[in-house]
């Protein structure tokens, strides 16, 4: 009976968040373009919904809600779905999507597509040799080895995405970093552009009318025929053609300018945006929470440096540390065990919402700037992939992450609370995630340093060129 | 150049519609081998010989400015989108026959567009809904163009063409529904089935479009 009122709980709310990530796609994503085939629509929110359910199944986990044999069904029943959309259907779509954009294939594009996902599978198992994964005990086409591989993918994306965030986040929020734009930069910088295009206008002018000339003397259609007809394109067209490709080359050159010179101005306005911005309630706010973040991130970056320089795999979260310390140290009577757990659930909790909400506006971002109707089948299927692989793996992680620090804590929780995940995950090797995920991050970090850095001294300069 | 002789005409339309390649047919006489993503403006020259054959011809160059970007770009895109709207002798829109938003979003371009050029006479803008009335007095020729009339199947050609007739009566253009031949069907030019002649006595600048 009590299983039944689970599983329509956990239909329920699969129903609304797929209802939700619909909604999402609409409204935000697709906002300006037409979706052609509503399969890519169905896909995104099958795996959203899905993915949600399965962080909702760690809260349910972690509260004591929902009895546990029920809740053991449908981790199964999640991790099964979720597994075959992604390692199946998703490469199987995009490749037939990717398939279809090229005309050439068009007549024979399934049979091609599915070349692609075979492919696309061959690498997949390919990608688990390397890594410590394998154990004899599962056979072949088990959970585990699906799971693992996924798991290696998801890890390195989301560390990837870590890192740069990690940097990212204090370089947008921080006012420190923004540069002083005036009216008189950003007017000196459009009247650049219009003069490009002018001359861009000009040599054009000069262009058409060079053609025109020679298309009414017959010279253009007059291909060099034979012996005697070469001996002649020596000597008369020589001035014709050659004065166009010079001028051909010049424009090129000024194009090229003029693209630069949009951009930059157009990075301008943006800073001069954000530089009012920063001037409002809002905007000092969020400097403030620059500030937080970026020494959060700092200290993250250190801790990844000091568990692989020192080869260890961390135990302890932040907060339970500083609150141990804290209360240590003022020598007040504090139910440390109590608190912390609760104070490192929503710490830990607003770190993945925030991190999903920069990861979507990133991504919803980098959509706008490389959209066009023809690709954006494809973008879709990848965003899909991308986030089930965010999910799955921020599940993987955060159950490490508070197993790990509820062993420490509290005697009573750990044991159910780990037999549950190991029963469901099998045996994995959890410290080797952990330290993927480390270097990764460190990696990421260390380059999107280096990326930002490079671009911040590059900008001024480029102002102060005449 | 004398500024007599200058006829500037944007192209505007969302990303991937059609109008670099629109632009290149229309200047060089040839389609587009290889379009790519046009950033920030591309622009190229027609020679044109207004009226033709009677004693008062006049050569003209055609400027057709191609903006790129969508109407959904940040606002700092779209600020620096707005240095190419000024003095404008016409506009060219151009949409997508198979794709529906495209000629929704025509609206918003229109907006982006001419907001530039009315002059100050208290015309109130409310957040990008549309009103006729705002363009009753607009002395800006206007052009709709749909493209990629050969992607869509026989049978819904006329569906499609009736949901553009109505589109085009809000703005009171001319229009076109132009075929853009992509290199692997044909490679012979277009076929337009019509073809409008405009004057505006305006500024004194006297211009129309006119295809061999």
């Amino acid at each position: 009976m009590s299983f039944l009122i689970d599983s329509s709980i956990m239909i329920t709310s699969q129903i609304l968040f797929f209802g939700f990530g619909w909604l999402f796609f609409m409204r935000q994503l697709f906002k300006d373009y037409e979706i052609r085939q509503y399969v890519v629509q169905v896909i995104f929110s099958v795996t959203f919904a899905f993915s949600c359910t399965m962080f909702e199944l760690i809260i349910f986990e972690i509260l004591g809600v929902l009895n546990s044999s029920s809740r053991y069904f449908h981790w199964k029943m999640n991790l099964c779905v979720i597994l075959l959309i992604l390692v199946f259907m998703v490469p199987f779509y995009i490749g037939y999507f990717i398939v279809s954009n090229i005309r050439l294939l068009h007549k024979q594009r399934l049979l091609f597509s599915c070349l692609l996902w075979l492919t696309f599978m061959y690498f997949f198992w390919k990608l688990g040799d390397p890594f410590p994964i394998l154990s004899p005990k599962h056979g072949i086409l088990s959970i585990e080895q699906l799971i693992s591989r996924v798991g290696v993918i998801g890890v390195t994306l989301m560390a990837l995405l870590s890192g740069f965030g990690a940097v990212n986040c204090p370089y947008t929020y921080m006012s420190y970093f923004l540069r002083n734009v005036t009216d008189t930069d950003i007017l000196a910088l459009e009247r650049r552009l219009l003069q490009t295009m002018d001359m861009i206008i000009s040599k054009k002018k000069r262009m058409a009318m060079a053609r025109r000339t020679m298309f009414q003397k017959g010279e253009v259609h007059n291909k060099p025929s034979g012996f005697w007809g070469m001996i002649k394109s020596v000597t008369t067209s020589a001035s014709g053609s050659e004065n166009l490709t010079l001028i051909q080359q010049e424009v090129d050159a000024l194009e090229e300018l003029s693209r630069q010179l949009f951009l930059e101005t157009a990075d301008l306005y943006a800073t001069k945006e954000r530089i009012e911005y920063s001037k409002t309630f809002k905007g000092k706010y969020f400097n403030f929470l620059g500030y937080f973040f970026s020494i959060y991130c700092v200290w993250k970056i250190f801790m990844a440096t000091i568990n692989i320089v020192f080869d260890r795999v961390g135990k302890t979260d932040p907060v339970t540390r500083g609150i141990e310390i804290t209360v240590n140290y003022l020598g007040i009577q504090f139910d440390v065990k109590f608190w912390s757990q609760h104070i490192s659930f929503i710490l830990v909790g607003i770190i993945i919402v925030t991190s999903i909400r920069g990861l979507l506006i990133t991504l919803t971002k980098f959509f706008y700037a490389i959209s066009s109707s023809k690709s954006s089948n494809v973008i879709v299927l990848l965003l899909a992939q991308i986030m089930s692989h965010f999910w799955i793996n921020s599940f993987d992680l955060q159950g490490m992450y508070f197993v790990s620090s509820v062993l420490l804590i509290r005697m009573s929780m750990p044991l159910e609370y780990r037999t549950i995940i190991t029963e469901v995950l099998g045996e994995l090797q959890f410290n080797f995630y952990h330290r993927w995920f480390d270097v990764i991050f460190l990696v990421s970090a260390l380059s999107s340093i280096l990326f930002l850095y490079l671009a911040h001294k590059q900008a001024p300069e480029k102002q102060m060129a005449p | 150049m004398a500024s007599l002789d200058r006829v500037k005409v944007l192209v505007l339309g969302d990303s991937g519609v059609g109008k670099s390649s629109l632009v290149h047919l229309l200047c060089q006489n040839q389609v587009l081998g290889n379009p790519s993503w046009t950033v920030g403006c591309s622009v190229d020259v027609r020679v044109h010989d207004y009226k033709e054959g009677t004693p008062e011809e006049k050569t003209y160059y055609i400027e057709l400015w191609d903006v790129g970007g969508s109407v959904g770009s940040a606002s700092s895109v779209k600020s620096t989108r707005a240095v190419f709207y000024n003095s404008v002798n016409g506009i060219i829109f151009v949409h997508d026959l198979t794709n529906k938003k495209s000629s929704q979003n025509l609206r918003r371009w229109s907006l982006e567009a001419l907001n530039r050029d009315l002059v100050p006479t208290g015309v109130l803008v409310t957040n990008g809904d549309y009103d006729q009335e705002q363009f009753a007095d607009n002395q800006i020729p206007l052009l709709v163009i749909g493209t990629k009339l050969d992607q869509i199947h026989e049978t819904k050609r006329h569906e499609v063409l009736t949901r553009t007739a109505f589109l085009a009566e809000d703005f009171n253009p001319e229009e076109i529904n132009l075929v853009i031949e992509k290199r692997y069907f044909l490679r012979e030019g277009n076929q337009i089935p019509g073809f409008p002649d405009r004057k505006r006595f305006g500024a004194g600048t006297l211009k129309s479009l006119h295809y061999d």
